[in-house]
């Protein structure tokens, strides 16, 4: 929407915001650290509301919770974005200056009425209301939200409609207001800054665009593809086609942490050619025809990661790759040698200037001065530019920097794909425990007295009604496949919604469950809404 | 949080004199802050940069012109024209004889700093004899994370503030008893896998005195193989979300030992959370974890 992909703020702009609208994000589990700078900003006076189907560990830190139906964010928003409007506290002045489309934005949610969104999202009106005028009123707010957002079928509409309300409210380009995405991975930020999507080059850069896909070109002395190519849920669809027949993996375990798992073994399973290149023998490594050994990244390598404000910060090597385990440049070094492409030794700065000569954005950031000072924000175009803590700062110039006003983008509220039947009747949602990470295969290196492996949390009166007991175990079925879980019960969950986690893959393989509804515009999988059915395993009991 | 690392960007200078010499230092600074601008180094033990002053152990004392009382160096802001001694007789003295009393009935052998500044002020806390030993208590040991050594403990608060509103939130520790009874402990005095710890560890970094004490360490120190002067450390990133909290790699024969975070790095402040802290054992391919 507003032209980058990256959060807009500094982390030490939520310890001087007004207002913190925490939304489908528990960063007390997932981003503890952030959550720190997060209660500073409480501390200093600043009112929180915590937008989530569950009372989170981060929920719990809130002024207000408010505990939405799972899946109805756009009605939400667009009942915010209602309200703001009926009740006169629209940002004028920004508004007229720096957006444009907000006739259609009106007509798009005059339906959504604080009656209607409440109905949509089973929320008191009062309370989207409340929540409507803070935030309008609030002299700076931020929006922040993680996978309750985009992992669902309609995870950009998801986002856009949160754009309308900083658009709305002028909640952007200025310090202590922003919009900012936090980042589940320590270089999932620095992966998309590098190109790693299938539309666009380093910085950004488009590739359907021919000045800058020119530079490459003339660069490396090569035609590139105009064309963009394909996000990892399309590739799957094109296994299915027959269309991707080989694959190399790098630093992913596809096979356990895919969506409607069975199916993604089944295309792995397929492929006539599977390389990965991992730390770990992991369960897609098993399925593999070639496994390439690589090296711990953040312990025994040097290079950047880039984190959720956008800094860019360095990685060094602390101890070497054991036995046979390699650099992952080396590796991809000799392929290419064996491909016939001498590109000489690796060297991690050489590769990292290779860049900023390529992506404007980088341009500034030397790594004598990402040494120097502890990490530089993009976007950094010039070694006296001292990198930027917020973005869209234009917005607010009289000129727009040159650019065009940002567009409202009217959206539509859909409920998850997957609908409540009698046959499943129970909502399951997924997410991340404190002391685990993903598929589990590096949390489980150490032994965490607070860990209590995947179960399936549940609201104690459906817990009764189906004549479970915290720590039974049962049966879980979604129209995809079955799987045994532990029962927990969780008095913090609403009626009818489930919750489990995903870190133990060896034991429950929770991703038989999720959904392989996906988002065309991301292709993100709605990992945090599938419909369930439990029913007790008798024997197991006593 | 008084930050003073943070200076304000809008910095007015005061100036004022520490020993004779004359240093000029932002508004809002400390007098310890002052002193280190000086080049003087200044014992602490309940200070540090990333935790509100509690002005628990007063060895960072000076003399201040005016003030009857000797004032804490590490919470005192620098107002204009101050005058301060850090290294008259009444200061050594009383410095002195903090580290004294602390060292004659709690085990300070592996609180290096305070060991050194011990020796600096002639301070011998030996001479109070053995009435004055310490309690002789076993050391916890509850999970594989952490443990703890009450016979190391000064009470210097900073594990209290630590899990409390300077940083983690957790509260999961507090204060409990009066004089010689006091000590720092769980809801209920529980074991620490019942209390409401998370495990962050971030008590454990700025403990002074080894009373809480990484388990790799204590393990290390047991085996009599913790080598400080072998160890190096590496500064990174770690992988486990995307904040971009900065590790330091605490290595010793090719291998991590310990996890810690720069105090002054803007995204940290020195703190970490359960996975940045203690989950780097895969590194070692060390799977004993189900």
């Amino acid at each position: 929407m507003f032209g980058a992909g990256g959060g807009t703020s500094s982390y030490k702009e939520i310890e001087e915001t007004n207002l913190i609208v925490l939304w489908g994000s528990n960063a007390r589990n997932a981003h503890p650290i952030f959550f720190h700078h997060l209660l500073k900003g409480i501390d200093n006076g600043a009112k929180m509301y915590a937008v989530d189907p569950r009372r989170t560990s981060s929920a719990k830190f809130a002024d207000t919770w408010l505990g939405l139906n799972l899946g109805s964010d756009v009605a939400l928003a667009n009942g915010i974005g209602r309200e703001i409007i009926a009740a006169g506290l629209v940002n004028e002045a920004f508004v007229a200056h720096s957006s444009q489309g907000f006739d259609e934005y009106k007509e798009s949610v005059e339906k959504y009425t604080l009656e209607y969104t409440s109905q949509l999202t089973g929320l008191p009106p009062e309370a989207i209301q409340e929540l409507a005028h803070d935030y309008a009123t609030a002299e700076t707010a931020q929006i922040l939200w993680t996978l309750g957002i985009t992992e669902h079928h309609n995870a950009v509409d998801n986002v856009l409609a949160l754009c309308n309300l900083a658009l709305l409210t002028g909640h952007i380009g200025k310090w202590g207001s922003g919009l900012v995405p936090l980042r589940g991975q320590n270089n999932v930020q620095g992966g998309g800054d590098m190109g790693a999507l299938p539309n666009k080059l380093p910085g950004f850069q488009n590739v359907n665009d021919d000045a800058a896909r020119g530079k490459f070109e003339a660069k490396y002395g090569v035609q590139l593809n105009p064309e963009p190519g394909l996000h990892l849920t399309l590739m799957f669809e094109a296994m299915e086609r027959g269309e991707i027949k080989a694959a190399y993996v790098l630093g992913e375990n596809p096979a356990d942490s895919e969506a409607d798992i069975l199916h993604a073994r089944k295309l792995l399973e397929g492929l006539d050619l599977l390389v990965v290149q991992d730390i770990f023998m992991t369960r897609t490594a098993e399925l593999a025809d070639v496994v390439l050994p690589a090296s711990v990244a953040w312990a025994e390598s040097d290079g950047t990661a880039t984190s959720s404000e956008r800094r860019v910060q360095r990685i060094r090597a602390a101890v070497p790759p054991p036995g046979e385990a390699r650099h992952d440049i080396d590796i991809l070094f000799d392929l290419a040698k064996r491909m016939g492409h001498d590109w000489g030794t690796p060297d991690p700065e050489q590769l990292w200037d290779e860049l900023r000569d390529l992506s404007p954005m980088h341009q500034g950031m030397s790594w004598e001065r990402l040494e120097q000072t502890g990490g530089l924000q993009w976007p950094c175009p010039s070694l006296d530019h001292p990198g930027s803590p917020f973005l869209h700062g234009w917005l607010y110039e009289d000129d727009l920097g040159g650019r065009d006003p940002a567009p409202f983008s009217p959206v539509v509220a859909q409920g998850p794909k997957e609908e409540l039947t009698d046959e499943f009747p129970l909502r399951l949602t997924t997410g991340r425990a404190l002391d685990s990470y993903n598929t589990g295969v590096q949390s489980g290196g150490f032994n965490s007295p607070i860990r209590y492996g995947d179960a399936l949390d549940m609201h104690p009166a459906d817990a009764e009604r189906l004549g479970l007991a915290d720590g039974d175990q049962a049966l879980v079925s979604s129209p995809r496949g079955s799987v045994e879980m532990r029962i927990r019960i969780d008095s913090s969950l609403v009626e009818g919604l489930t919750f489990t986690t995903f870190h133990f893959p060896d034991l429950v393989d929770a991703n038989v469950l999720t959904s392989d509804a996906w988002d065309k515009k991301s292709g993100t999988a709605e990992f945090k809404a599938a419909s369930i059915r439990v029913e007790p395993l008798v024997a197991a009991r006593g | 949080m008084t930050n003073t690392m943070n200076s304000p960007e809008t910095e007015v200078a005061v100036s004022i004199s520490v020993d004779g010499q004359a240093v000029s230092v932002p508004e809002g600074s400390t007098i310890l802050d002052a002193c280190t601008a000086a080049g003087i180094d200044t014992p602490t033990i309940c200070y540090g940069p990333n935790l509100t002053p509690v002005n628990a152990c007063r060895v960072c004392v000076v003399e201040l012109e005016g003030s009857r009382t000797l004032v804490p160096s590490c919470s005192r802001e620098v107002e204009p024209d101050m005058v301060v001694q850090t290294d008259s007789d009444r200061v050594k003295h009383s410095r002195k004889m903090v580290l004294e009393f602390l060292g004659s009935g709690v085990d300070l052998s592996q609180a290096d700093d305070l060991n050194a500044w011990s020796e600096h002020y002639g301070a011998d806390p030996n001479r109070y004899g053995p009435d004055a030993e310490t309690m002789n208590e076993p050391v916890k040991i509850e999970d594989d994370l952490y443990i703890r050594d009450y016979d190391k403990c000064v009470l210097c608060y900073k594990c209290v503030s630590a899990c409390g509103d300077d940083a983690q939130h957790t509260f999961a520790i507090s204060m409990t008893g009066r004089g010689f009874g006091a000590r720092i402990a769980t809801e209920f005095d529980g074991v620490l896998p019942d209390s409401a710890c998370v495990y962050c560890g971030n008590c454990v970094a700025v403990c002074p005195t080894n009373a809480l004490q990484f388990k790799t360490e204590f393990d290390l120190r047991q085996a009599a193989n913790w080598r400080p002067e072998d160890q190096s450390v590496t500064t990174t990133i770690c992988s486990y979300c995307g904040v971009g909290c900065n590790l330091e790699l605490h290595t010793q024969d090719e291998r991590i030992v310990k996890v810690t975070s720069p105090d002054d790095h803007s995204v940290t402040w020195g703190n970490l959370c359960i996975k940045g802290r203690f989950g780097w054992q895969y590194v070692h391919g060390d799977s004993d974890g189900d």
